[in-house]
């Protein structure tokens, strides 16, 4: 068992999550292997982003752990786990529109650099110096994913293929060492969708575990090293994508059966 | 980015600094100066008000308690006790810091408006108990001969004199909440209001946040009603009740709750309403503050400050129709 926990950055072992009579998931056990690209794919209604919030710490399981770095995230709230090396995008889009580009992924610095209220209010050369390199943070990230020109826009104006790369830019400023990406390819045109695989990949190349839900087959099939499908908030296959697009359980729960 | 320019600030201190002089020499306005003392010590409560309403969502209704604790505070020490002002404010901004945690953390570690119904239940109880506790508040006919303040032999007894201690520690307040908003906690505030699922989950720990302003605004509530006790050298329960925590909120709706300019205007222009401009209304006064909270909701949400770029917007768009 120990030696698999330093391999394996997430483990999600017998979770179920009941709301009230329904049961959204039923112990879809798995692991995710660091520095991999793990996809999560399954029909409407799967279980997928009630996944991601276990994960994240929004909702606490009915039964079951996950354990991440080898610990149980079950005690932490959402924001120590953001603390720890968790980081996430929505599926619905969830910028602060009223703030700059800028400002998102300042605030995604949040816990990596941390000030204290006296010497904000103070302006203390410490708090200054601090605001700046949040500043610096911030710039480089808007430089890798491609806003950087945009930085002074609040975040409302930019057109959806953008504010899904500011999502992501907001979470890795976080400094995941595992992100989740829920849909990131949702809604967005051929050239938005390559952009946004691009990313996905570059992200990963930098040593980032990566988690992702998503509808696109054609972006699961390129970038994901594995995946999971669920259904019904089951685990109905896992492996590779050559040999889930081969399995016949999944092409059943898609496209139903040949009667 | 939001910044708030060095500009204002400025021009609002030269406003300030020559104000009791422009009174002076016009008979007309010549009580002027005395009501801005209070419009100075509504400025502290307000802007840390507009800071939990405007940047970090929530509202209070208890503002007129923690303003009371901080003005009994002050004349219980220094009356009964002989207490140094000085100590007994920064005694009293302990206390109420204390109490408002106490009420902070359970009402906002929870979503929605319970902080509003915990400070509504909280500002009739404690205006019960300066009414009741006869014995230490006085009862309803209140406490005299509380000390004015002074600094090294300095009295501040003169209208003037007290006009400009109170305007400093607007000043010093003001300063440090602009720097706060433009702070990262500023930024975790605003991210609060817009998503705080977002918020959460990029690591801003929301609850500790809320509190944190709550408990900041509350000081400053107390701190306010110190500075009133020693001016008036006279205080009574009437003062801080549930109504009192009303106006102020009607302050900030005013001004404009998003922007910290807001809270000063609210707070000036609702003051000189009720001090001078409203006199004869008499009893239908509240009538005129309620015509003012309804028109400022449905047509002005984002108050008096929000005006010009509204008025921008729509010559905009009367273009654009062209």
């Amino acid at each position: 068992m120990n030696d698999t926990t330093a391999e394996n950055i997430l483990e999600v072992q017998g979770v179920v999550m009941a709301f009230g009579g329904l049961m959204a998931l039923f112990k879809p056990d798995f692991k995710v292997k660091r520095g991999i690209i793990k996809a999560i794919i399954g029909p409407n209604g799967a279980g997928k982003t009630t996944l991601f919030n276990i994960i994240t710490g929004f909702f606490t399981p009915t039964e079951g752990t996950v354990r991440f770095k080898g610990r149980s995230i079950k005690k932490f709230k959402t924001h120590e786990i953001a603390a720890r090396g968790i980081s996430r995008t929505f599926q619905t889009v969830e910028l602060f529109g009223n703030m700059t580009v800028l400002e998102n992924v300042m605030l995604g610095c949040h816990t990596r650099v941390p000030t204290s209220f006296m010497a904000s209010g103070f302006r203390l050369p410490g708090a200054k110096r601090k605001e700046e390199e949040m500043r610096d943070r911030a710039l480089n990230i808007l430089k890798f994913i491609g806003l950087a020109d945009k930085f002074e826009e609040p975040a409302d104006n930019l057109p959806l293929g953008q504010q899904k790369m500011l999502e992501i830019g907001r979470a890795l400023a976080t400094e995941p060492e595992l992100i989740c990406l829920d849909e990131p390819a949702a809604g967005l045109n051929e050239t938005e969708t390559y952009v946004a695989s691009s990313l996905i990949k570059a992200i990963n190349a930098k040593g980032i575990t990566v988690l992702l839900v998503e509808h696109d087959m054609k972006v699961i099939m390129n970038i994901s090293d594995e995946i999971v499908v669920l259904n019904y908030g089951q685990k109905i296959a896992e492996g590779t994508p050559e040999a889930i697009r081969d399995n016949s359980t999944v092409i059943e729960a898609y496209l139903g059966s040949e009667a | 980015m939001l910044r708030i320019g060095k500009l204002p600030i400025a021009l609002f201190a030269g406003f300030i600094i020559i104000f009791p002089w422009v009174a002076g020499k016009v008979p007309a306005i010549g009580n002027y100066t005395d009501i801005m003392v209070f419009v100075g010590i509504y400025c502290l409560i307000t802007i840390g008000l507009g800071l939990l309403m405007g940047y970090a969502g929530q509202i209070s209704v208890g503002q007129a308690a923690f303003y009371g604790i901080g003005a009994y505070v002050s004349a219980i020490l220094t009356t009964r006790f002989g207490l140094n002002p000085w100590f007994c404010m920064f005694i009293a901004v302990l206390i109420t810091g204390g109490i408002a945690f106490l009420i902070g953390a359970p009402s906002l570690k929870l979503k929605g408006h319970y902080l509003a119904m915990a400070t509504l239940a909280f500002g009739i109880i404690i205006f019960i108990i300066f009414n009741e506790e006869a014995r230490w508040t006085g009862g309803p006919d209140g406490m005299v001969d509380i000390p004015g303040l002074s600094i090294f032999e300095f009295d501040f007894d003169s209208i003037e004199k007290y006009f400009y201690l109170v305007w400093s520690f607007v000043f010093v307040i003001l300063i440090f909440t602009i720097n706060l908003i433009q702070s990262d906690t500023g930024r975790a505030l605003r991210a609060i209001h817009t998503s705080e699922t977002a918020a959460n989950s990029m690591g801003v720990n929301v609850s500790k946040f809320k509190i944190l302003v709550f408990v900041y605004s509350a000081i400053l509530a107390s701190l306010a009603g110190s500075l009133y006790a020693h001016y008036l050298n006279f205080i009574n329960p009437s003062t801080f009740d549930l109504f009192f925590s009303i106006k102020l909120l009607i302050m900030i709706a005013l001004g404009g709750m998003y922007n910290i300019w807001g809270a000063i205007i609210g707070a000036g222009i609702i003051t000189f309403l009720s001090y001078e401009w409203l006199h004869y209304f008499e009893e239908f006064e509240v009538i005129v503050y309620g015509a003012i909270l309804l028109v400022v909701t449905i047509f002005l949400p984002n108050g008096l400050v929000g005006l010009p770029g509204m008025l921008k917007e729509l010559f905009v768009r009367q273009k654009s129709n062209e």
